[in-house]
């Protein structure tokens, strides 16, 4: 059971969350310009790496905000929380 | 003084088993992963089609992955024709493996069943049941009193939260014991000429003009004609040192057992709704999955929030497990496709071939990967019944969707 | 057998309890071990492999053998006899491996607390009381648990002085001055078995089972402590560690310290004349506890080739035979120890052997919260290393064994804890004597030509000569050898066995243990019931029931009830007599040619508002939805970006700025979540807001060509009629004097209208519609079969995750204007654009009677070929019609739309069912009845 710092109201058990994946995956654009390929990137590939991890979590029994953590999925500390829209920073 | 319990004892491994050695610098055949998978490859690329220059690198200790780890269940009564019948033809395999093998692999066809609790389950569940039997496996559609008869200490009151309307069965289903499964294919394929290297990390894939030449390693750089990925919740970052990006996500699955118990749980029960799969084992311990991680992770341990929840759905499932005790938890790290279904075939890199993302599903399917990920590497070209898992159904959006069915995973 | 006087049991009061049938007596302050060895019990287990006797071995949780049964008040499979505190009426037997489930439901309570503190202290002996008191000193919010019924932990059962006073006394007085304290809990019978992420540790505290059958019901038996503490100090002690000799599992070998607890803490001897075969000072100290408590110590068997510590002189004073240099080769004697043989030559005849191969810091917890463990050569055991988490080992626990040692140690790691959360108070450190103690020897093994009898995991039978076969067939690492022989997997986890498996391994590969390592240190610490676990989430607790505003007149009217999701929906309301089928023909057919009223309060409603809400909408539907004009309704299909239907339902505008969504009922969180997430994540310029209002509204479909006619006696002030009220248009109007909005829209086909009022007036309005006794309820069986007839879809039903608008026949839903929309790209893949996709047909049995049960398959042709048959597709919905007097079915079908009037074959049980394929609207496909 993480200890997420939620950017809105502070640190709350990870039961309260959902997750949601990658950070920074933009809807294309203009997905009638994709090929299938890219398009095909779009659904179904995410990074998926052993150290920092730029993810996503909504606060979802909580303040519903969604916001953005970098977390080391190799030992789950949790670097850091920002807010969507915000860049991704640099992991300390 | 009660006497010895029948079951309470397991059979002898062999005098001699493997011998985990040194690296070559050169090998016809690198499989990366020396888990279920890996070693079934092995085997099978020896045997069926006689190669025999291999080596299996295990960054850890041999089986030491998701294959000591899993609750070892067996069955093909998946949905999709394409999943049936890859997974058919595993059991088709298992059915044979202790013979094949010599080993005694306790593979024992005690039956699973799926248990339906909303009228939606009824239906996706006979739908199940029915294409099971066009595609040959064999699979019953039992009402509460027959799941009763299957499993007496099912409750099945109509009067609990979520209460049981009926379940599927598949008699043929089962368990085996993973750790026999692993060093009999491991003792096999080294009687045959395949060598095993433990604490060996592949740290890097070396390609050269679009074709693998080998794999870089924590032990030194090794030389290979042909490299096969059977690193599961690892395959991301393994792929990732020669390009290659793959639609998977690890995360951390937990599963527990009891103590041992006299036997009392004969069959193997999955319930999907309320999330719980567990049996029995030989030595009378109950073996039980939890949920998976919703974040991904590589820690290969859980959260204890997840067991907790557990542990309310098995009991209202098995009131009588209220006093057993959990003696022992532990996760893996399994990967995750988007359509809960495995990636099996050839890659953009010739010569590099992967099999991933069986997610909670891969011990079952163990002999027919092995099988068939052999003849893919063996031949350059998918098996038949692999065909259907390519990279490329992710693209053209012909996927095999076992999300939507209702016997998802394990 | 029972000492006259000593120990921390109350003496003045008997217990009564029985083992394996016979009676026994003992006092409270006993565990069933120490009053079965009052009781001169030997042999309390059967081993599980070879069927050898065992006996008591330990006095802790750590206990390897005495793993019993409990039979009454409650049977409770495989507890340590060593933590059962006895208690009167206490029924148990000895077991061979296997515990035993009851057979009845667990009539007690289990319960759950969570907590938050500045420093937990794990362990209530000198160490982690030292702790408690120097971060309590501070102010700080403290956190003690501990396993067992008073605090002291090994002070409990040695004769050791703090600050002046007898241990225990000091540690009853410390625990006293801590509970004092506003800040601080001190948690009794609580084992800290897990250590997770953040600092996230769990516990189980025992509230009720030393009470037996006297335990108040209303109690939670256990309960699971959710803890998350800034800072952890872990002061769990040590486990003391075997020597693998020949014959070392026979009843009478004990560990020596446990020995000394027995006599010490129990006031009870273990056996009558010792021998003790120990490489470390403590064992001396035991030793001469045991003399001074009435035991015949009649040798030390010491391998260090000099022992001189000051308990080493001390023995000689008594008299005792000190063989240094010296090793214990076998115990011997039929059942239990007789006679003990050394190296010396010497056969010593004793009941009792106490053995000490060194000491163990208990570094489970330690290892769980990520911690490394380091092997210290001059202990010859695993001492934590680092951990990322803020935790600190104390005491025992990280090696230092002498109780002056733990008692600084303690103070130190309390202080620092207590740091992170206020500023420092200086505390001193509790005094107790010093002792110059001679090195300890790290002892495993006693050579032997055959190691058959030498046990290194007395609950799994494991020997060395097993080990031995292990490394034999080509295992290097000490988890195959583990898995080969099953060591370190029993009910104790190897707490005793588990280093000494991995030095036997190391010496069999002449190897050093420090590089072989030892195996995971996993949750639970200890075996913790899955009921605990469960806690309260347990029956109606297990998931929330959801139930409408209407739901005491559904039950009152005798419905049956099906679960969508979490709620309770009314399934059909039989009359006396009537089975379902007969019902739902019945609620059918009010429908079609009556009027009939149905509950549909649980559809999801989500309040959109803002200014930009009509172009949120339009990104989300695939149909256009900005254009829709206030007071008007539009039915509309969301995908996800792969392009396969998620949810349905229907939109109407309130506003300019306000559109209401409606969801299916099962589906309603995931679709406000859905838009949410596109809204918070992908589009936050857009001036949105979202609102769940499920909850706020009470909805009530009022169908049939009756309708117009029951709405206008109910709203008089309401235009009902078709032109005033058209299809697909709201109106607010009062409805039997309630404020309502009332929308034109039919999931039947029927003329049809949605009443929606707040969901305090839902039953007045459901009242007043029964009380014009023309209405006839429905449930969703009849909701089913009225949408089936007219081939309007169920998400969730009639669709899998694998299935696009065009798939459903809904292509018209799908805009062509809009240049994108969620979903929308992936309409344009080789798959989805393939002409044989499964598609949503209607089927006619040739035989109307036959109903084809949902799930069925179809297949080409009348006979079936050899597996695999090729499959076409399959039932999603079928039914008995009312209106077509006949059944009938709905399903996916490879080709479906090109397929009207084919026939295909349903094997249904050992036949071939023929049906043809027809459109899926077979009821009133003209559109004819909707304005009634």
């Amino acid at each position: 059971m993480l200890l997420i710092p939620c950017p809105w109201c502070g640190p709350r058990e990870e039961a309260e969350f959902h997750y949601g994946g990658q950070a920074h995956v933009a809807y294309p654009e203009d997905p009638a310009a994709l090929s299938d390929e890219e398009w095909a990137r779009y659904l179904f590939f995410r990074d998926n790496p052993k150290g920092v991890f730029a993810e996503r979590w909504s606060h979802s029994a909580g303040c519903r905000r969604w916001f953005n953590a970098l977390r080391d999925t190799a030992t789950n500390q949790i670097h850091g929380v920002y807010r969507v829209g915000e860049p991704r920073p640099v992991a300390s | 003084m009660s006497p010895r319990p029948p079951g309470a004892d397991l059979p002898d491994h062999p005098d001699r088993l493997w011998s985990a050695g040194e690296p070559k610098s050169s090998y016809d055949v690198v499989i990366v992963g020396a888990g279920g998978h890996g070693l079934a490859t092995a085997y099978y690329l020896a045997r069926n089609h006689g190669i025999t220059n291999v080596a299996v690198l295990e960054r850890g200790w041999l089986a030491g992955g998701n294959m000591a780890r899993n609750t070892t269940i067996i069955r093909s009564n998946y949905l999709w024709d394409e999943s049936a019948g890859i997974y058919e033809h595993a059991l088709k395999l298992w059915e044979g493996l202790e013979d094949e093998l010599d080993y005694p692999l306790l593979f024992s066809q005690r039956g699973v069943l799926n248990l339906a609790h909303s009228l939606q389950d009824v239906r996706d569940g006979v739908r199940r049941v029915e294409a099971n039997r066009l595609n040959g496996v064999d699979a019953e559609w039992l009402d509460p009193r027959q799941v009763k008869e299957v499993c007496p200490i099912v409750e099945i009151s109509p009067d609990v939260r979520y209460p049981v309307m009926g379940g599927t069965f598949q008699p043929r289903a089962g368990i085996a014991k993973h750790d026999y499964v692993a060093w009999g294919y491991a003792r096999a394929a080294a009687a045959l000429g395949v060598e095993f290297i433990e604490n060996c990390e592949v740290t890097g894939l070396r390609v050269s003009d679009g074709r693998i030449t080998g794999v870089d390693t924590t032990r030194g750089s090794i030389a290979a004609g042909r490299v096969a990925l059977c690193a599961a919740g690892h395959t991301s970052v393994v792929a990732a040192t020669a390009g290659i990006d793959l639609p998977l996500q690890s995360h951390p699955l937990q599963a527990l057992v009891s103590e041992l118990l006299e036997p009392v749980h004969p069959t193997v029960v999955m319930s999907n709704a309320v999330h719980v799969y567990v049996s029995q084992a030989h030595k009378g311990e109950l073996v039980m999955g939890a949920g998976i991680d919703a974040a991904n992770s590589y820690r290969q341990r859980g959260a204890f929030h997840i067991i907790e929840r557990q542990m309310a759905a098995a009991l209202e499932l098995f009131p009588i497990f209220a006093r057993a005790h959990v003696l022992r938890t532990w996760g893996g790290v399994v990967d995750v496709t988007p359509d809960a279904s495995p990636i099996v075939g050839l890659t953009p890199v010739d010569g590099l071939y992967l099999n991933c993302g069986w997610g909670t599903g891969g011990f079952k399917a163990t002999p027919g990967v092995g099988w068939c990920f052999a003849h893919t590497v063996a031949h350059d070209e998918p098996h038949p019944l692999a065909a259907p898992f390519s990279l490329d159904r992710f693209v053209t959006g012909a996927l095999v969707d076992e999300h939507g069915a209702a016997a998802v995973a394990h | 057998m029972r000492r006259d006087g000593g120990g921390r049991i109350d003496r003045s009061r008997e217990l009564r309890f029985r083992f394996d049938g016979q009676e026994y007596t003992g006092h409270p302050g006993d565990t069933l071990a120490s009053a079965l060895l009052a009781n001169g019990v030997r042999r309390v287990a059967t081993s599980v492999r070879l069927g050898r006797p065992r006996g008591i071995f330990a006095a802790g949780g750590e206990e390897p053998n005495a793993v019993v049964q409990i039979e009454e008040p409650f049977p409770e499979p495989m507890l340590p006899a060593t933590t059962v505190e006895l208690y009167d009426g206490l029924v148990a037997s000895s077991l061979a491996g296997q515990g035993r489930l009851a057979a009845g439901p667990d009539p007690a309570r289990y319960d759950a607390v969570h907590a938050h503190c500045d420093v937990l202290v794990v362990g209530a002996g000198p160490a982690g009381l030292a702790a408690a008191r120097a971060a309590a000193a501070t102010g700080a919010r403290v956190i003690l648990a501990d396993d067992q019924p008073e605090p002291g932990g090994s002070l409990l059962g040695s004769r050791d002085e703090v600050d002046g006073v007898p241990g225990a006394d000091w540690a009853a007085a410390t625990a006293a001055d801590l509970e004092g304290r506003p800040e601080v809990r001190v948690l009794r019978r609580t084992t800290v078995f897990g250590y997770y992420d953040d600092n996230y540790l769990v516990a189980v505290e025992r509230r009720t089972n030393h009470l037996g059958a006297a335990a108040p019901a209303h109690m939670a038996r256990e309960r699971i402590w959710r803890i998350r503490a800034r800072r952890v100090v872990l002061a769990t002690g040590a486990h003391e560690r075997p020597i693998a000799f020949a014959g070392n599992d026979l009843p009478g070998v004990m560990l020596a310290g446990a020995a000394r607890t027995y006599a010490t803490r129990y006031g009870v001897l273990p056996g009558r004349r010792a021998v003790v075969f120990a490489a470390n000072d403590g064992a001396h100290a035991a030793a001469l506890d045991l003399a001074d408590a009435g035991v015949d110590v009649a040798a030390v068997v010491d391998p260090r080739p000099a022992p001189g510590g000051p308990w080493a002189a001390r023995l000689r004073e008594r008299g005792v035979e000190l063989l240094a240099g010296h090793v214990v080769t076998a115990a011997r004697g039929d059942g239990q120890v007789s006679s003990v043989e050394t190296s010396s030559g010497a056969s010593i005849d004793a009941d009792l052997l106490l053995v000490s191969g060194g000491w163990n810091p208990v570094v489970h917890l330690y290892s769980q919260s990520g911690g490394t463990l380091r092997y210290d050569e001059t202990i010859g055991t695993l001492v934590p290393d680092g951990s990322g988490q803020a935790v600190e080992a104390a005491g025992a626990a990280r090696g230092v064994f002498a109780l002056p040692g733990c008692l600084a140690d303690g103070t130190g790691a309390g202080a620092r804890a207590a740091s992170a959360s206020r500023p420092a108070r200086p505390v001193d450190v509790p005094r107790a004597e010093e002792t110059a103690e001679d090195a300890p020897l790290a002892y495993w093994l006693v050579p032997a030509a055959d190691y058959t009898e030498h046990f290194v995991d007395l609950q799994r039978d494991v020997t060395v000569a097993d080990v031995h076969r292990a490394t034999g067939a080509g295992l290097r690492s000490v988890e195959h050898v583990k898995r080969y022989t099953t060591a370190g997997t029993a009910h104790d986890q190897g707490k005793t066995s588990g280093l000494l498996t991995s030095a036997v391994v190391a010496e069999a590969l002449g190897v050093p243990v420090a590089e072989l390592g030892t195996t995971t240190f996993r949750a639970p610490y200890q075996p913790v019931s899955f009921a605990a676990l469960a806690g309260r989430d347990r029956g109606a607790l297990h998931d929330p029931v959801r139930v409408t505003a209407l739901h005491e007149w559904h039950v009152a009217n005798g419905a049956l009830f099906e679960n969508v999701g979490q709620w309770k929906r009314p399934w059909y309301y039989p009359r006396p007599g009537e089975d379902m089928e007969a019902a739902v023909l019945r609620e059918c057919a009010a429908a079609r040619e009556g009027v009939a009223a149905m509950d549909a309060s649980t559809l999801g409603k989500i309040d959109v508002i803002g200014p930009d809400a009509g172009e949120f909408l339009d990104r989300l539907y695939t149909n256009l939805m900005s254009s829709l004009k206030v007071g008007s309704v539009r039915y509309g299909v969301m995908c996800r970006p792969d392009g396969m239907v998620f949810d349905d339902g229907t939109v109407i505008r309130v506003a300019d700025d306000h559109f209401l969504v409606t969801t299916t009922t099962g589906n309603a969180a995931a679709v406000l979540d859905w838009m949410e997430e596109w809204l918070q994540t992908e589009w936050p310029w857009l001036r949105v807001h979202l609102t769940s209002v499920t909850e706020q509204w009470a909805t009530v479909a009022l169908v049939g060509p009756g309708s117009r006619e029951v709405l206008a006696g109910l709203a008089p002030g309401l235009a009902v009629g078709v032109d005033d009220f058209p299809f697909m248009t709201w109106r607010e109007a009062e409805v039997a004097g309630v404020p309502a909005r009332v929308c034109r829209i039919s999931f039947s086909g029927e003329l049809a209208f949605e009443i929606n009022v707040t969901s305090w007036d839902g039953l007045r309005l459901w009242t007043a519609i029964m009380d014009t006794g023309l209405v006839t309820p429905y449930g969703t069986e009849t909701m089913h079969v009225l949408r089936a007839e007219k081939g309007y879809p169920i998400v969730g039903q009639d669709t899998d995750g694998t299935v696009t608008p065009h798939d459903l026949g809904m292509s018209w839903v799908v805009s062509k204007k809009k240049p994108d929309f969620v979903g929308k790209r992936s309409f344009s893949r080789a798959d989805t654009m393939r002409a044989d996709r499964k598609q949503l047909v209607g089927l006619l049995p040739e035989d109307p009677e036959v109903l084809l049960p949902e799930g069925t398959h179809l297949v080409a042709t009348g006979t079936l070929p050899e597996p695999p048959v090729p499959m076409l597709g399959h039932v999603t919905s079928s039914y008995r019609s009312a209106a077509l007097g006949r059944t009938f079915a709905l399903a996916l079908v490879r080709g479906g739309q090109g397929r009207h009037g084919e026939r295909l074959y349903a094997p249904v049980g050992d036949t071939l069912v023929p049906v043809t394929v027809t459109s899926h609207v077979l009821y009133d496909p003209e559109g004819a009845r909707r304005d009634g």
